[in-house]
């Protein structure tokens, strides 16, 4: 029933025994986990909008300052992407019950991750070594904050990414193993999305820029 | 009407339901200290929360004691001042009723009234709380590091929040925005857990439109913060990096005293959107929990159905999905552009008629109702009479035209303690009065919770009426002295007198509550499992304080909504939600 339907529900008329079959109740973990995911996701969308926002916002300003292009990014993004496709590997094979392909999907995955990471550090540290290098510019403080924070959140997947890793050698239960990679692809999944917009709007000849004047607010 | 007899057997056949795995600990430490139950967990965010406000509470005499009787007090000069003001406010706001209504009522509340054993994730849950302490201490710490906590008001503009000449503004700042960092953080792992347990966890037959109303404030509330949140923490950690690593997101380029600052290209503004585009949420993230467990209280002690069940959750609804546009209100003397002005204006007018509604429905719902003046319920209507108050100056101060004179005076102070400082406070009391004996088994002492209503009810009124007109005679908030400001009037300063008098006496007060929570802990009335013969599931739990898993070897099966009062041919007046429609008693009266 949509959540518009259950909301329309009477639930003081006399025939009211007649909707308990509409919900069957108890929590199964799996399908809370999976939920808790898609609400924690909802709220990290919310902050990498705010700071997309904010970044707009300041962009409007008259004294913007752009930062300029890392082509390393392009590079970085790719590594990123192949990531999320190795996952998405992995989460097929273990569905297809092939362990060894999932095992490999998992580590290459784990491997790319790092690569992607010591690639933004690397941005990170080509940046402090060029001439327009100043942390006063909105432009270069947002590049150091924004890619931090979508870091940050790639080393807590890889936590998570850790200890799926951690049980799949062995004996181990195949439901709760096929449900955390399932997870942990999602949480990909939704990391590179994020990044690709980012990457496009921000750090990439400024599109947003675009956008802005489009709207007519630059 | 032919309302109780059926046979609902036909409709639910036993459900096939996955128990929950709960966690059994063995020691004292792991029951009551790192304890994975919600109703422990709750009480300890509870008595925290409750712990850190008594610290707001007597900081507020402070500021009133400076106020009524200017340069008396040695130990107050003017950066003490405003950092009592500041950490007053923080501390109000978010750690004691952000922290009461959803980690301690949500806790205790939403497992037990939508009949699960507990919440869908205990350990993130039980982390919640020790992040959450955390938090705390790091602000109570702020105030015995140099320089002391910051003095910036609590809304932490900058670029003043971080300039020399701030009180506090070396390290106290930034102990407060890594505290509110933590505080997110915790809250966050807490909110994932209410969300999903409404969503998954409900036992059989609960539908969403079954849900008892605090469920449904409290469930909204969370939503509100958990998308409202991710500002404040952006805001606090872009301040941080302003004030540390020397960037300059809201940090202008400043010549102070002389000096040219080592910041360029920020903007102030951009920190006053993201801060309220948290703040406004904020204020219904305090308010939907209250609007919740009010409704619960009057339909409980009026013995009535509440009045449009239906037309309370969508408003509910409408109220959280509108407080997102409407932030920038707090911003009118900003210098924004007027047509914003007009925007943010209409939409803080039309949220009115949500809350109207909700109004209205309370009233209705007493109307003709049996009711009871326990004291829960005297709470109840203390908090309608203080809301519509507090609600009709907000209105006033809505609009632009009327905003702009009194911005910054203590109309606005008046303005937002009649709405979200003593509306939600009396409503946190009315539940404590209400639940109280589901958590301990025993019942409250009534003489001393009456007298406990009446002076802090009244009270309240005593200082916080008389403060529109300091406001309307140009007052300032957040100002150590008045004296020498010639437009404001002799007499202002015998009304600052009182109203410091009816304050410390209302703060005082509380000392008898306190007493009673205590005193009835041990010697209080035992009160058996429904005292106030209520039908949510909470009350009908096999044990009194309910057990760890709450409701015994089964869960019980939901077959009605919530507010099954006084209905027509049941010989009680409640029928609680577990009673299938064919086991109610009818009366023998029934024609
Ligand atoms: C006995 C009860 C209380 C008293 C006597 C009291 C008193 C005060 C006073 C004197 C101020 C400073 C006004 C100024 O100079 O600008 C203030 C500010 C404030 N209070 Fe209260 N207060 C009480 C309870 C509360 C509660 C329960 C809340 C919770 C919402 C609250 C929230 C605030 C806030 C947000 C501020 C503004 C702080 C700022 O300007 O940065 N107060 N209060
Ligand atoms: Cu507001």
């Amino acid at each position: 029933m949509s959540m518009f339907h259950q909301l329309m529900v009477k639930p003081w008329v006399t025939d009211q025994g007649k909707i308990d079959d509409l919900y069957a109740g108890g929590a199964s973990s799996g399908l809370a986990k999976k939920l808790a995911l898609k609400v924690f996701l909802a709220v990290v969308a919310v902050l990498f909008m705010l700071l997309v926002i904010a970044y707009g916002g300041r962009m409007a300003y008259e004294d913007w300052r752009p930062a300029p292009q890392l082509r390393l990014l392009w590079a970085n993004t790719f590594v990123l992407i192949l990531s999320s496709v190795a996952l998405q590997w992995a989460q097929y094979s273990v569905r297809r019950g092939q362990m060894d392909a999932m095992r490999v999907g998992l580590l290459a995955a784990g491997a790319f991750t790092v690569v992607f990471l010591f690639g933004q550090v690397l941005a990170w540290r080509q940046l402090g070594a060029m001439v327009y290098f100043d942390v006063t510019n909105p432009a270069i403080g947002f590049f150091y904050l924004i890619t931090g924070v979508h870091g940050l959140h790639l080393m807590g997947g890889l936590v998570a990414w850790g200890r799926t890793v951690a049980k799949v050698w062995g004996d181990f239960d195949v439901t709760k193993i096929r449900q955390s990679v399932e997870l942990c692809t999602v949480y990909w999944h939704f990391l590179l999305l994020v990044w690709l917009v980012l990457f496009g709007l921000l750090f990439t000849g400024n599109n947003l820029d675009l956008l802005l004047k489009l709207c007519g607010i630059r | 009407m032919d309302y109780v007899a059926h046979d609902a057997s036909a409709y639910a056949p036993p459900a096939e339901v996955e128990e929950m795995e709960l966690y059994h600990p063995k020691t004292f430490v792991g029951k009551y200290i790192w304890s994975q139950d919600a109703k422990i967990i709750a009480v300890q965010y509870a008595v925290t929360a409750i712990g850190i406000g008594l610290v707001a509470l007597v900081l507020s005499w402070l500021m009133r004691l400076q106020l009524a009787f200017p340069n008396s007090f040695s130990f107050i000069d003017p950066s003490n001042y405003l950092q009592f003001v500041t950490q007053h406010g923080m501390i109000m706001v978010i750690y004691l009723l952000t922290a009461l209504f959803l980690g301690g009522f949500g806790n205790y509340l939403i497992p037990l009234m939508v009949g699960a054993r507990d919440m869908v994730f205990p350990y993130v849950n039980m982390v919640s709380y020790w992040v959450y302490l955390s938090a705390v201490l790091l602000l109570i710490a702020s105030f015995f590091v140099p320089g002391g906590p910051t003095g910036a008001g609590w809304t932490l503009y900058p670029p003043q929040a971080i300039l020399q000449g701030t009180p506090g503004a070396t390290w106290g700042i930034i102990l407060m925005l890594v505290s509110l960092a933590l505080f997110i953080v915790g809250f966050t792992m807490g909110g994932l857990n209410y969300v999903v347990t409404v969503l998954q966890a409900r036992t059989r037959g609960m539908t969403l439109m079954r849900m008892p109303l605090t469920i449904w404030g409290i469930f909204t509330a969370t939503i509100l913060a958990l998308l409202a949140f991710p500002a404040l923490l952006v805001s606090a950690i872009m301040m941080l990096l302003d004030a540390t690593l020397g960037t300059s997101f809201f940090m202008p380029a400043i010549v102070s005293m002389g000096q040219q600052g080592g910041h360029a290209g920020g903007s102030p503004v951009l920190f006053q959107h993201l801060f309220w585009f948290f703040g406004h949420p904020e204020v219904y993230i305090v308010a939907l929990p209250a609007f919740g467990i009010v409704s619960d209280l009057i339909s409980v002690h009026a013995r009535k159905n509440i009045f449009g069940y239906r037309m309370m959750v969508w408003a509910i609804v409408a109220i959280g999905g509108l407080s997102f546009v409407v932030w920038a209100h707090h911003m009118y003397v900003s210098g924004m552009n007027p047509y914003f002005g007009f925007f943010f204006a209409t939409t803080t007018l039309i949220i009115a008629v949500p809350t109207a509604i909700k109004v209205y429905n309370w009233i209705l719902t007493l109307w003709h109702g049996n009711i009871r003046l326990t004291v829960p319920m005297m709470f109840a209507i203390g908090f309608i009479f203080t809301f519509i108050n507090g609600g009709l100056t907000g209105l006033f101060l809505g609009n632009v035209t009327v905003d702009v004179p009194l911005s910054d005076t203590m109309f606005v102070v008046a303005h937002f303690h009649m709405v979200m400082a003593i509306a939600p406070i009396l409503v946190v009391f009315g539940a404590i009065y209400h639940w109280y004996p589901k958590i301990t088994g025993r019942m409250l002492n009534d003489s001393l919770g009456k007298i406990h209503f009446w002076v802090t009810f009244v009270g309240s009124y005593a200082i916080y009426y008389p403060m529109h007109y300091l406001g309307f005679a140009g007052v300032p908030r957040r100002y150590y002295a008045i004296e020498g400001t010639n437009f404001i009037p002799e007499s202002a300063q015998s009304l600052n007198v009182a109203i410091t008098v009816a304050a410390l006496i209302v703060g005082a007060f509380q000392v008898v509550f306190l007493y009673n929570l205590l005193w009835s802990y041990f010697r209080g009335k035992p009160s058996g499992g429904n005292p106030w013969n209520a039908t949510t599931l909470e009350w009908q739990t096999p044990d009194t304080p309910p057990k760890h898993g709450n409701f015994g070897a089964t869960l019980p099966v939901v077959y009605r909504w919530a507010y099954d009062y006084s209905v027509p041919g049941a010989e009680q007046d409640f029928i609680p939600q577990n009673v299938p429609p064919g086991e109610v008693t009818r009366s023998s009266a029934r024609t």
